[in-house]
């Protein structure tokens, strides 16, 4: 199967004119994994007979002409748990953790007749920017393997990228969508916090994380977006609000004429490419040609988002991480004379450098005599990115810039310096810190290698940014261009 | 430049997260908790004063539902992820020190 030809709704066409069988269908998603993944490397774990048995069981009944994802095989980060297939969240803690139940996204795509091919590779616990802290083994980036994928959904973003499968889900921390979107050319939506249930979610930072759909093109996106968002009663903090049909407005008719751009200066500052920039700016030319005005705006509290978040995040994360015992479930320690030693040794054993950092990170921080000066102080200006962003917003559609301050960059070439993989989330962890929907698109090449733009909205208002996207992909060729099979453009 | 936190405030942290580091892992760790955290008091250069802190940004306040369970009957699937188990319970070591028999 060419996924490059084709979106959800050809895809569905093909299926309910029986051009193609969902059998056919799966078993084509199965020979695109088997020829590219040895190399791409997106996969943790395959879901082969599941997979081919719900085929099967479809294709006897029928395919629903009006359910545009009956029958579409998807990939899923392996921090998203699935009842009795293993889920790692690419952790030696979890390597043998088999999950009771689904996730609540995963519940409403097997309902809706998604067909889960495998689980993707990620950062252990969704800690990176690049894969590389996965316990497993890296993934390469789509159009380069000798780059990251991105992360912490670099399996995902590679998967979609490459046309192993149309769509993925990923989810998003501090970028963790949106930045391996990015990197391999493909649109990744974090929507806004609260649209979408996390229960079943592997907790990373339960007041930023947010899982969403990862895939070739915005309608998509949207489409995806519309089955898995709304109030879930097993997560109290998703909201009651009502889900739009995304992708019902998107089509010729679709205009930004009369859209009010922010653009960040401090999204072109210092620290990002010139051509990141270049695309950035080009874009902003397409939205103007488009009939959109797009001005200079300030997010003054920007700069400080890096080391708010990582304040945050970690003390989140330090108390998500402390149910790891080894008692339960999980990797459990050979070596241990005593309960203490279980704990400890298990914990020591099991979770990698990057998520002992965060955890010790967050203890520190939240530790008997930091807490004011750290925790609170960074929850303080959390408050400030807040309203730097509903100033801008409050007249502004949206704001716009790049996603990541370069593009795909080389495997180990950063991963031994955490400070300068924690300053690439510059642009895309105050939108986690302030709730907001965001979203990447294609915008352009550097050097051959993909850059993409973010588009960040009002809360709840994911629908402007699809149809910002949509109307800038449908003019523009960006999404269109596919990398050459072995990553070698 | 002075150090923000040294070997043993990283022991003692470690200690309280159930981690134990050997001395290399000590000195690796602290060199990089240092330089992170003279990132965070960069938040010193922003006033502050009389901000309310934001923990979550959810618009979903005291949310209640009825306290009822679902998805029983999955005993020995969930035993199944135990590390050990002995007659339908998770086993663990004696919490007395057995090298000190």
């Amino acid at each position: 199967m060419n996924y490059f030809e084709k979106d959800l709704t050809t895809l569905h066409d093909d299926l309910v004119a029986k051009r193609i069988t969902v059998t056919d269908l799966v078993k084509a998603t199965f020979d695109n994994i088997a020829t590219t993944d040895p190399d791409l490397k997106a996969f943790l774990a395959l879901n082969k007979d599941a997979a081919l048995k719900k085929a099967a069981e479809m294709d006897e009944k029928g395919i629903d002409a009006d359910n545009v994802l009956a029958g579409i095989p998807m990939a899923i980060k392996d921090n998203i748990v699935t009842n009795g297939l293993t889920t790692t969240a690419a952790s030696k803690m979890l390597e043998n953790f088999v999950p009771i139940y689904d996730a609540t996204v995963v519940k409403t795509l097997n309902s809706k007749g998604i067909i889960n091919v495998g689980k993707t590779n990620m950062d252990e616990f969704a800690m990176g920017g690049s894969t590389e802290n996965s316990a497993f083994h890296d993934t390469k980036n789509a159009w380069d393997y000798t780059r990251v994928p991105g992360g912490s959904s670099g399996g995902s973003a590679a998967a979609v990228a490459s046309g192993e499968v149309i769509a993925a889900l990923g989810s998003d921390t501090g970028g963790s969508i949106r930045q391996p979107a990015s990197f391999n050319g493909i649109v990744g939506m974090k929507p806004t916090y609260g649209r979408i249930s996390r229960w079943g979610l592997i907790a990373f930072a339960s007041s930023l994380d947010e899982i969403g759909p990862m895939t070739r093109t915005v309608k998509d996106n949207a489409i995806l977006l519309s089955a898995i968002a709304g109030h879930d009663d097993h997560d109290l903090t998703t909201s009651t609000k009502e889900v739009p049909d995304f992708a019902a407005d998107l089509n010729a008719q679709t205009s930004v004429k009369g859209m009010k751009i922010g653009l960040p200066k401090e999204f072109l500052g210092e620290g990002v490419d010139q051509d990141v920039k270049d695309a950035i700016l080009a874009a902003a030319d397409k939205y103007r040609e488009l009939g959109a005005t797009v001005d200079e705006v300030s997010l003054p509290h920007n700069k400080y988002g890096v080391a708010a978040y990582y304040i945050i995040a970690s003390s989140e994360a330090s108390s998500n991480l402390q149910r790891f015992d080894g008692i339960r479930y999980g990797h459990r320690s050979k070596d241990v004379k005593n309960l203490e030693d279980v704990y400890v040794n298990s914990r020591t054993e099991g979770f990698g450098d990057e998520v002992k950092r965060r955890i010790m990170l967050g203890t520190f921080s939240l530790s008997a005599g930091f807490y004011d000066a750290y925790f609170k102080k960074a929850a303080q200006v959390r408050t400030l990115i807040i309203n730097d962003f509903q100033a801008v917003l409050k007249d502004h559609d949206f704001i716009m810039g790049p996603v990541a301050p370069t593009p795909a960059f080389k495997i180990g070439e950063e991963i031994s310096d955490p400070m300068t993989m924690y300053m690439n989330d510059i642009l895309t962890i105050p939108v986690n810190l302030a709730g907001l929907p965001g979203m990447s698109i294609p915008a352009g090449f550097a050097k051959g290698m993909p850059v993409g733009m973010q588009l960040i909205g009002r809360p709840f208002d994911e629908a402007t940014l699809y149809k910002a996207g949509y109307v800038f992909e449908q003019a523009t060729d960006f999404h269109k261009q596919t990398p050459k099979q072995g990553g070698n453009n | 430049m002075a150090s923000r936190i040294d070997q043993d405030q990283v022991q003692h942290v470690a200690s309280l997260a159930k981690l134990s580091l050997n001395d290399d892992q000590l000195k690796y760790f602290t060199t990089q908790l240092d330089e992170i955290i003279g990132l965070f008091e960069t938040l010193n250069e922003v006033d502050t004063e009389g901000i309310e802190p934001t923990s979550s940004v959810t618009d979903q306040i005291n949310v209640m539902r009825e306290d009822v369970a679902d998805n029983w009957g999955q005993h020995a699937a969930l035993l199944a992820n135990a590390p050990e188990s002995e007659n339908g319970y998770i086993r663990v070591p004696t919490i007395i020190d057995e090298s000190e028999d």
